[in-house]
């Protein structure tokens, strides 16, 4: 399934999502962040046909046959960027499509993923790549295929990467498979440099994890687990960021997890190094204590870290040391994540949550402004890509995203768009809710901001 | 006598009071064991499962023996974890088990948290029979036992574990059951055989097994498996024998006292040697009597079944 070109898809439209071409529409009595320009006020947004055409205190003959939302007590923010999805399609449509995927996405408020090669076919030549955007095409979301280091993801010969280039990819990784030799990894740092591509990489030194399922401490000890230590993570990142220095390619470290590795990366950048990474929420909100249940919904890779790394996680989003905040959004089927702890695969999705989470254990807990937090979740990513801003301002694209803060919500998994059900997050009560999204000229918003419509 | 716990998961979380009166009630089957005609008629109304999805004939055995003993009506399901892993999922496993209204199910299951997952499956009261290197309950209960019929107290009783404590499906129920009734818990073995942290728990590590020697009342020997020494956890086995076998020249002159103890199957002349195992000092035998009267009383008290003993 794809999305029709000026219909909103069913799946939404009966569950009261509003969904429409932007037209002509006025974001009224918004509150209004743009880090990237330095914009925290409230004001309102005019949009017409895809473009913004006025923000702040919007002249009343700007605002005639103008669709109104009343957007008190709603951020409207540029539209925020998932750097680390999994979308499952080609190879997996069982877990997730991009179709599915991408929904899930705009009622995350996110518009606009970066999705990881591991498919099947791997996405690691122009024609494959091709095709995601194609099925992407038409929705609101922007798809930014992330293609594979190493033909096939294998570690030996790199991908045509100027090839991959030219055709819109811009960032490579061989996710879940790290690059083994280091010397396949020197050799793609450089390689990279002609067209300023940025590596994201999975780092995990498999002798090290050996069959960890859990990472190793007092948690797995109790628990009999297999244990995964955290230097399986910190060895890769420490030899990464060393390769990254010697060649001056662009390094970034994917849902970094650990203490010692956030260390290391904090390391490279004082010595100037094109170093970048990223956390997940899981790894902000939760320990491996949560393990104790032996429900699969807390296995990932890498594993939850313990207490410990994940006060080194929120330092390091806090002081800059951890750049943007991605899911690793991973959906599984049902059926597999129901398997004994050891034999479930790893992953839990998290587009539907993550601005939730993010707002309940960031801001809430632990004080973050809301600035901050869509710098490292809207802002960030595009820098790290190289891809064009997003902005709040007149004249820019609308590429919005939507956070009501005025109502809480609980976490019902089967009330996701994604496919997916293996959220860590089941029950959880939120503070904030992603409420729409405006993008690629689609307007479309929460059912709760329905009835603030008015012509 | 109820327990406080509807499931035997662990000892993890389990009473002082539990465990005295699993262990107080295992008195009782012990004497039934020991009559002409050894059986009661205590779970004659009562459905058990033995659902094993990996070898280990003592543990099926005596738990066989003590449903048998119990009256009940017994089932056998034997899977390798292997097939399973291929095939059927544990829970459709279990939800079959559950369609034939079984009252009680033992299981046994290399991956840690089955008869946890087992629990929020199906209605049956579970005991398990040892899930991986998590826990082993009523392996740690036999051996309880045996220590207080040898000591008659747990208080200031000084217990190590001897070897590879990492992957050893005994040592955690062991180390929980004997702090709770107030023992002192010691491991040794070489560092690579040793979760990390374990001393968080309140045990004491040792590498060297001439200190633990020193200071134990008992020693409880385990298994070896040459796999780890393939695994590269410890360079040989003859280097682990000299290093950690438990031999007579080892216990020497001074600990003419010291209790031994092996949860079985043993290497001999690996880990303990036969004039160790076979010595006046070694309960070894006694601890597998008790696995029989220990599972009785567990079975027994979980069922729910308010029979008074015969």
């Amino acid at each position: 399934m794809r999305w029709s070109k000026d219909q909103g898809p069913d799946i939404l439209n009966e569950r009261g999502w509003r969904v429409t071409k932007t037209g002509k529409v006025l974001l009224l009595n918004a509150h209004l962040i743009d880090p990237g320009i330095d914009l925290d006020d409230t004001g309102s947004v005019l949009i017409e046909r895809g473009k913004i055409t006025g923000v702040g205190d919007i002249p009343k003959q700007e605002q005639e046959g103008a669709d109104v939302i009343d957007m008190t007590g709603i951020i409207v923010c540029p539209g925020l960027f998932d750097m680390h999805v999994h979308l499952r399609e080609p190879g997996q449509e069982n877990k997730e499509t991009i179709f599915t995927g991408t929904t899930a996405a705009a009622a995350g408020g996110f518009t606009a993923v970066a999705c990881m090669p591991n498919t099947d076919p791997a996405l690691d030549n122009v024609g494959v790549i091709r095709w995601i955007y194609d099925m992407a095409a038409g929705g609101p979301v922007d798809v930014h295929p992330i293609a594979a280091v190493t033909r096939n993801r294998e570690g030996e010969i790199l991908s045509d990467i100027a090839d991959l280039y030219s055709a819109g990819v811009r960032a490579l990784s061989d996710d879940g498979d790290p690059l083994r030799s280091s010397e396949v990894m020197r050799r793609a740092l450089e390689y990279c440099k002609m067209n300023d591509l940025v590596i994201s990489t999975h780092s995990e030194d498999k002798a090290l994890a050996s069959n960890g399922v859990m990472r190793e401490g007092e948690a797995s000890t109790k628990l009999g687990l297999a244990p995964w230590p955290s230097m399986a993570e910190a060895v890769m990142v420490a030899r990464d960021v060393l390769l990254a220095g010697y060649t001056g390619g662009r390094l970034h470290v994917g849902h970094i997890s650990s203490r010692e590795s956030i260390e290391m990366v904090r390391w490279a950048k004082r010595q100037g190094y094109n170093v970048t990474c990223e956390a997940t929420p899981h790894h902000f909100a939760l320990n491996d204590e949560a393990c104790a249940s032996y429900s699969s919904h807390f296995k990932m890779n890498p594993p939850l870290g313990t207490e410990d790394d994940r006060l080194a996680v929120l330092d390091g989003l806090r002081d800059g040391t951890i750049d943007a905040i991605a899911t690793d959004h991973a959906p599984h089927t049902v059926e597999e994540k129901l398997r004994e702890f050891s034999l479930a695969p790893n992953g839990v999705i998290g587009l539907e949550t993550a601005v939730g989470v993010a707002a309940k254990v960031l801001v809430e807990q632990n004080r973050f402004d809301w600035s901050m937090l869509i710098q490292r979740m809207a802002v960030a990513p595009r820098a790290i890509m190289r891809l064009p801003e997003a902005q709040l301002k007149k004249g820019a694209v609308a590429n919005l995203s939507f956070i009501d803060t005025s109502q809480g919500w609980t976490v019902d998994p089967e009330a996701f768009f994604s496919k997916g059900r293996n959220t860590p997050f089941a029950g959880w009560d939120l503070p904030a809710r992603p409420a729409g999204i405006c993008n690629r000229g689609w307007m479309m918003t929460h059912p709760d901001v329905a009835g603030r419509w008015t012509r | 006598m109820a327990l406080q716990m509807k499931h035997l998961l662990g000892l993890e979380d389990a009473s002082r009071e539990d465990i005295s009166a699993i262990l107080d009630s295992a008195v009782s089957f012990k004497e039934v064991l020991s009559r002409p005609i050894p059986k009661v008629p205590t779970l004659r109304h009562v459905t058990v499962v033995n659902l094993f999805f990996e070898n280990s004939t003592r543990t099926r055995m005596s738990f066989e023996l003590a449903e048998k003993r119990l009256s009940a009506d017994v089932l056998n399901f034997s899977a390798s974890a292997s097939s399973v892993q291929k095939g059927e999922t544990l829970i459709d496993t279990l939800k079959n088990i559950e369609a034939m209204k079984v009252d009680m199910v033992v299981i046994r299951h290399p991956m840690p948290g089955a008869p946890l997952l087992l629990t929020q499956h199906c209605s049956s009261v579970v005991l398990n029979a040892g899930d991986g290197p998590h826990e082993h309950p009523t392996q740690a209960l036999l051996d309880m036992m045996t220590l207080r019929e040898v000591f008659g107290t747990f208080e200031g009783l000084r217990v190590t574990l001897v070897g590879d404590i990492a992957h050893s499906r005994v040592a955690l129920s062991n180390i929980y059951g004997l702090l709770t009734m107030g023992a002192k818990v010691a491991v040794c073995g070489p560092p690579t055989l040793i979760p990390r942290h374990l001393e968080n728990l309140g045990v004491t590590v040792y590498h060297d097994l001439d200190r633990a020697i020193a200071h134990s009342d008992v020693l409880n020997v385990l298994r070896i498996q040459l796999e780890r020494q393939k695994a590269g956890l410890f360079p040989s086995i003859r280097e682990y024998r000299e290093t950690y076998g438990v031999t007579p020249a080892r216990l020497g002159k001074g600990s003419k006292d010291m209790v031994i103890m092996h949860p079985g199957p043993m290497n001999r002349g690996v880990e303990i040697d036969p004039a160790v195992a076979d010595g006046p000092q070694s309960v070894i035998l006694q601890q597998v009597t008790n696995g029989v009267a220990v599972r009785m009383a567990a079975l027994y008290l979980l069922s729910g079944e308010r029979d008074a003993m015969e």
